[in-house]
């Protein structure tokens, strides 16, 4: 075990070296950087001060290295537009990204657990395929086409809920739903398929033959090891709904990193673009390594 | 280490065939159905899509009041016939779905064989970079590189195609291993087949039924990746008539007109809908066992 979790955190530390890469190449794919942060209306003259006030002049090994070597010190660069540091800016909208990630996550579990428990104990039956039949059509929705249905629907018609903006907390309920409908039909799908390969396990048969109830093996036998995948799924799926925070965050103006970024790049504000590709890159790469700690925790023959 | 979803053998539910099959020519039908639209569109289409009459702007649908038989599901807010730019809007989506699971399935198919058959340090190279891939954020990424390099078809089709390569790669990799050791592999190398015809010719014809089924599942993301880019400004360019675009162009009328974003939208959620019931039927057809 020692020796692979050296080797996963070396990896780690190789996809954390090619995504600083991949973000630093990411911003300079325009060819011209100069002329794509001074828009296009911008004087010949005009590119050339950017150029030159920004070091973008130097060859690109030398603005990469020298990126690199301050990303690495935790100092990502300052934003063109604000004047400021990168980081303060995702710093300061990281709380609203987290919020909605979190609680969307705990909606997807709350909602995907039960349901695919409940399909798998039941499995083959008309429960079962109507729940795969919500998955199925979970699958389909476009995200951001389910949060405007939402908004005219609770927001508009009802009136229940705000439409955008986090005046109060209920602003979360919205996009924190939407964000675990994205979630819900993988988790449900591997919740029903875990437990229904525990269920058919010998040690299964031999707490039924003990005659414990069925409520028990479920809940306490078949559950603890179907729970494996679903530690690891729900991690990964953090990760891609804080990416995702993109769409829903646009879609109802919450001033988090995912609106940030969308800001960013229509204001060609590329040093704060490239620090939450990094940013979220990084969030990916830890999560996944927690995950495969977790499950060392909950499975001891990972242990070793 | 990374959970991607891998082949495993397990029963599915939709047992009861006659449900399931029902599910799968719901699927073929609306397949079909958008493949003939998006290749007929200019024969199907009652109006020009482009063509903006600023006389007859959001008109609503014929079932709802003061529609117009001439524009079957009304106009949008340039007064362009809705029902041409849906038909049109077929096209962008069928050809972004599928160039896209082209590129892709290219990309993924070769890295995931290579690592499969060879293994050491190549299946090393080819995991560290299935899990470099998943660890960039696909929407943001997707975004910053239509913003620079400029939106258009080609721009989105070749991003998504860059990015979505990771499940056909993981699917590949796994199902190369299971085939690798079988005997018709051995007897092939015995008789003295090159290396190429061995990966063409042994190994991929015994695993492209997995690689079918996840075929349809990139396309089906790609096709809601490009409506999410189009939507957030950053995808096809207007006015190409894009389901994505539609509903970024509509937003503002929704409160007063909520059909301008019901149309389009409900027409990517029935396409997406068939393209996985499509899916779920080639899996259960084809003997793959493959969890989303």
């Amino acid at each position: 075990m020692r020796l692979s979790l050296a080797r996963r955190l070396l990896l780690a530390a190789l996809v954390c070296l090619t995504v600083l890469i991949v973000s630093f190449i990411l911003t300079r794919l325009s060819g011209d950087l100069a002329a794509s942060i001074a828009g296009p209306n911008a004087s010949a003259a005009d590119i050339a001060i950017i150029t030159r006030n920004y070091g973008l002049d130097r060859p690109l090994l030398v603005q990469f290295l020298d990126w690199a070597a301050h990303a690495a010190r935790g100092d990502l660069g300052r934003s063109y537009l604000y004047h400021v540091p990168v980081w303060g800016l995702i710093l300061d909208r990281l709380p609203v990204t987290l919020t909605l990630g979190l609680s969307g996550l705990a909606i997807a579990l709350a909602v995907a657990l039960p349901l695919g428990i409940l399909a798998a104990a039941r499995e083959g039956s008309a429960i079962d395929r109507g729940i795969m039949l919500i998955a199925l059509l979970g699958q389909a929705m476009p995200g951001f086409w389910f949060g405007l249905v939402m908004i005219i629907l609770l927001g508009l018609d009802l009136q229940w809920l705000p439409i955008s903006g986090l005046d109060t907390w209920q602003g979360y309920i919205m996009p924190a739903i939407v964000l675990a409908f994205s979630a819900i039909p993988a988790l449900m799908r591997l919740t029903r398929s875990g437990m229904i390969d525990a269920l058919a396990a010998d040690y299964i048969r031999t707490a039924r033959a003990k005659g414990l109830s069925r409520s028990k093996i479920i809940l306490k036998h078949a559950l603890r090891n179907a729970a494996m995948p679903v530690v690891s799924i729900a991690a990964v799926q953090l990760g891609f709904m804080l990416g995702g925070s993109v769409v829903i965050e646009t879609v109802f103006a919450l001033p988090g990193v995912g609106f940030l970024a969308w800001d960013s790049i229509n204001k060609n504000d590329f040093p704060v673009v490239q620090a939450v590709v990094l940013f979220l890159a990084v969030v990916y790469i830890v999560l996944t390594l927690l995950a495969d700690l977790m499950n060392a925790v909950l499975d001891p023959r990972l242990r070793g | 280490m990374i959970p991607i979803p891998v082949p495993t053998a397990r029963r599915e539910a939709w047992r009861l065939p006659a449900l399931r099959h029902v599910a799968t020519l719901l699927g073929a039908l609306i397949v079909g159905t958008a493949v003939v639209v998006a290749i007929f569109a200019p024969l199907l289409a009652p109006h020009d899509p482009f063509a903006q009459n600023l006389d007859l702007r959001l008109i609503p649908p014929v079932w709802m009041d003061g529609s117009q038989p001439a524009h079957l599901l009304g106009t949008d807010q340039l007064g362009r016939d809705y029902l041409a730019r849906l038909i049109y809007g077929t096209r962008v989506s069928m050809l972004i779905g599928v160039l896209t699971v082209v590129t892709s399935g290219l990309i993924g198919i070769t890295l995931g064989i290579l690592g499969g058959f060879y293994g050491g340090w190549t299946d090393d190279a080819v995991m560290f970079l299935i899990t470099c891939r998943l660890s960039i954020p696909l929407i943001l990424v997707a975004l910053t590189v239509v913003a620079l390099v400029g939106s258009s078809l080609t721009v989105v089709i070749l991003t998504l195609g860059l990015l979505l390569w990771d499940r056909f790669a993981v699917v590949a990799r796994t199902t190369t291993m299971q085939v690798r050791n079988l005997d018709y592999i051995a007897a092939a190398r015995a008789a003295g087949a090159s290396r190429a015809h061995i990966l063409l010719r042994e190994v991929l014809p015994n695993i492209v039924h997995h690689l079918v089924v996840v075929a349809t599942l990139e396309m089906a993301l790609a096709i809601l990746l490009e409506a999410a880019l189009s939507f957030l400004g950053l995808g096809v360019p207007p006015p190409l008539p894009s389901w994505g675009l539609m509903i970024a162009e509509a937003k503002e009328y929704m409160f007063f007109s909520p059909w301008v974003i019901m149309i389009p939208g409900i027409a990517l959620f029935v396409l997406v809908l068939g393209i996985n019931l499509l899916g779920d039927g080639l899996r259960d057809m084809l003997g793959t066992r493959l969890e989303r």
